[in-house]
């Protein structure tokens, strides 16, 4: 190695210095998460103000279960979108999952645990489906499980009518095992004399492993690459296909936990739920700063954009309005938490 | 330069169907010299570099890497013999930070397949740093900077990860001058370094002074491979619009203007 030629000019300790200028303020703003954080801020003091029961800490306790039951399935969506593709098929499927596992153990007179292994291997196996109809396929995954959404959909109720008569399954209540499931999947959980389902928590454990996983490993580099630029990412030897066939296997997992939360919540599925549900969790995400692109986004927006959605559903409640105007609300959200994105990115972009 | 060159090609010819699209071509390249292909669109250039960069196989000819004939059957073979291409579209992901880009596909890790963060961002600096680009923030997204610098970091990533040989694929095509400039310095860095660097390029203002041996490619035909010390920039110029083919085209415009200002 010969040192001789053009030497950088500029000297080391130089680097350092001009690092410094970039302030921790500006650092912050270039994070996907801040539009949401400031929605979520906005919206706390707002509901806090005009419904008094929303500071109890029961009421609060009830915010955070219905966080947690659409920011489970985010999270998985919101990988699923860094890596640039969609699954509308995910709402149905945690119909799907809860069926299958209550179907199963009833049918076959089983330990309800049966039906909860049936149901991950079945419903793992659904993200395979869409994982490698699109990869072989190579037609946008918007399209492919729009297919598997209206062929599960079809699927829960049809199989559901034959196998029971009815539209909901039977009830798994009285069966082996239905307690300690409950105990896993639905129970309540005392935190300073404050009952929380246990979902809440299940919920913060997989955002902090989704975060750590899509910051801190190769898989998590290996999903920003497949969504920002696959052709380049596979240029440089990643594997593309696995990638994105593990991220659909990453929703059917959540959808998965999901669909047991409602069995052993509720010990009865109803098979026409979820239609309508994909959407509530890309729009978590989309909220939490996810491009629709692919690319770019984190786990811990789309956490805070299922908390925008939760305290936005139970707040209207609380201020005893109509909740007819949920959905209005929730779609307002969508519009003010994407172009505040917008805005701030545009902003750091340009300022770099 | 002695020894056995790093990749020599001798009469190596390729066919698609019945288009022959390159015939009878040869070229070498050792550690330490930059070998130029020129040529104008449709020349072969293409062609040649996707069989040096095992994307496809040559017909005819031999292609040999270290005096051994290789026929590769992936660019990830040529990569374990340290052939590294990088293309002009250059495999970066915009939105990502350099250092991820610069690891990408290669990220080192530590126990528990945690990243090794602090040492991905470290060596991603002290690379392009010993490169001579200075980047401020390793974090900010290789979307930021300019095409001369993405470029940049795309060859240093080459290079770190053990290329022998580079194969550039029209690297400043899409560059303004100064932008050029930068990657011009880079490709001498990187001679300088040992490397063996084959620099496919239209411009002759590029490749001559930074080529040690240039390839002149037309219509799938070498039509002139000569030493530096061989030919002039004008020389080379000319031999790359043509030579006759540009006078002849000259006088043709003359005629053509000529012949229709009295008319109008």
């Amino acid at each position: 190695m010969t040192h001789a030629v053009a030497q950088p000019p500029v000297a080391d300790p130089g680097s350092d210095e001009r690092l410094a200028r970039r302030s921790p303020l500006r650092r912050l703003l270039g994070r996907p998460e801040l539009g949401a954080l400031l929605g979520a801020v906005a919206l706390f003091v707002f509901f806090s103000i005009v419904a008094d029961a929303f500071l109890r800490a029961g009421s609060f306790s009830t915010v955070l279960y219905a966080s947690s039951t659409f920011g489970i399935m985010a999270v998985g969506v919101s990988l699923l979108m860094i890596g640039g593709e969609f699954d509308l098929s995910a709402g149905v499927m945690v119909t799907s999952s809860a069926l299958i596992a209550a179907l199963t153990a009833y049918q076959f007179t089983l330990n309800v645990w049966a039906g909860v292994v049936i149901s991950l291997v079945l419903t793992l196996a659904l993200g395979v489906v869409n994982g490698v109809l699109y990869v072989r396929t190579r037609l946008p995954s918007f399209i492919i499980t729009l297919a598997t959404f209206f062929m599960l959909a079809g699927l829960n109720l049809g199989v559901t009518k034959a196998l029971t008569g009815n539209v909901a399954s039977d009830s798994v209540r009285d069966m082996d095992g239905f307690g300690t499931a409950r105990a896993i999947f639905a129970s309540d959980v005392g935190v300073l004399g404050v009952q929380v389902k246990i979902t809440v928590f299940w919920w913060l454990l997989f955002v902090a492993l989704a975060t750590w996983l899509l910051l801190r490993t190769r898989l998590g580099n290996w999903i920003f690459a497949v969504g920002g630029s696959a052709d380049s990412a596979r240029a440089v030897g990643v594997p593309v296909a696995r990638v994105k066939i593990g991220l659909f296997m990453g929703v059917a997992f959540c959808a998965w936990f999901s669909g047991m939360h409602l069995v052993f919540a509720f010990a009865t599925v109803q098979s026409g739920e979820g239609v309508g549900n994909e959407f509530l969790y890309i729009i978590c995400a989309v909220i939490g700063g996810c491009l629709l692109t692919g690319g770019y986004g984190s786990a811990i927006g789309a956490a805070i954009g299922a908390f925008i959605f939760g305290m936005t559903s139970k707040g209207i409640v609380y201020a005893e309005w109509n909740p007819d105007w949920f959905r209005f609300f929730l779609g307002a959200m969508l519009l003010i938490a994407t172009v505040v994105n917008l805005i701030v990115r545009r902003r750091v972009e340009r300022s770099s | 330069m002695t020894g056995t060159p790093l990749i020599r090609l001798t009469g190596a010819g390729k066919n698609y169907g019945n288009i022959i699209a390159l015939r009878e071509v040869d070229l070498e390249v050792s550690a330490g010299e930059v070998t130029c292909v020129l040529g104008d669109n449709g020349a072969g250039k293409s062609t040649l570099i996707k069989i040096i960069a095992g994307l496809h196989r040559h017909d005819t000819g031999t292609y040999e890497v270290q005096g051994e004939q290789v026929a590769f059957g992936s660019p990830r073979e040529a990569l374990d013999r340290g052939i590294a291409t990088v293309y002009q579209d250059l495999a970066v992901v915009p939105l990502m930070p350099v250092w991820r880009n610069f690891f990408l596909g290669s990220e080192r890790r530590k126990g528990f397949g945690r990243l090794d963060v602090g040492f991905m961002r470290k060596t991603t600096h002290g690379e392009l740093a010993a490169m001579g680009i200075d980047l401020r923030d390793v974090d900010q997204p290789i979307g930021t900077l300019s095409g001369g610098e993405r470029q940049c970091v795309a060859i240093a990533r080459a290079v770190y990860f053990g290329a022998k040989a580079l194969v550039l694929d029209e690297p400043t095509a899409a560059l303004g001058v100064k932008q050029a400039g930068v990657v011009l310095r880079y490709i001498v860095q990187a001679r300088e370094r040992g490397l063996a660097v084959v620099f496919i390029t239209h411009n002759p203002h590029h490749a001559y002074p930074v080529g040690d041996r240039f390839l002149i490619l037309n219509r799938g035909r070498s039509i002139g491979y000569h030493t530096k010390d061989e030919v002039t920039r004008d020389e080379l110029t000319g031999l790359m619009a043509g030579g006759g083919e540009l006078e002849e085209l000259a006088h043709e415009l003359e005629e053509a203007t000529g012949a229709h200002s009295p008319a109008e």
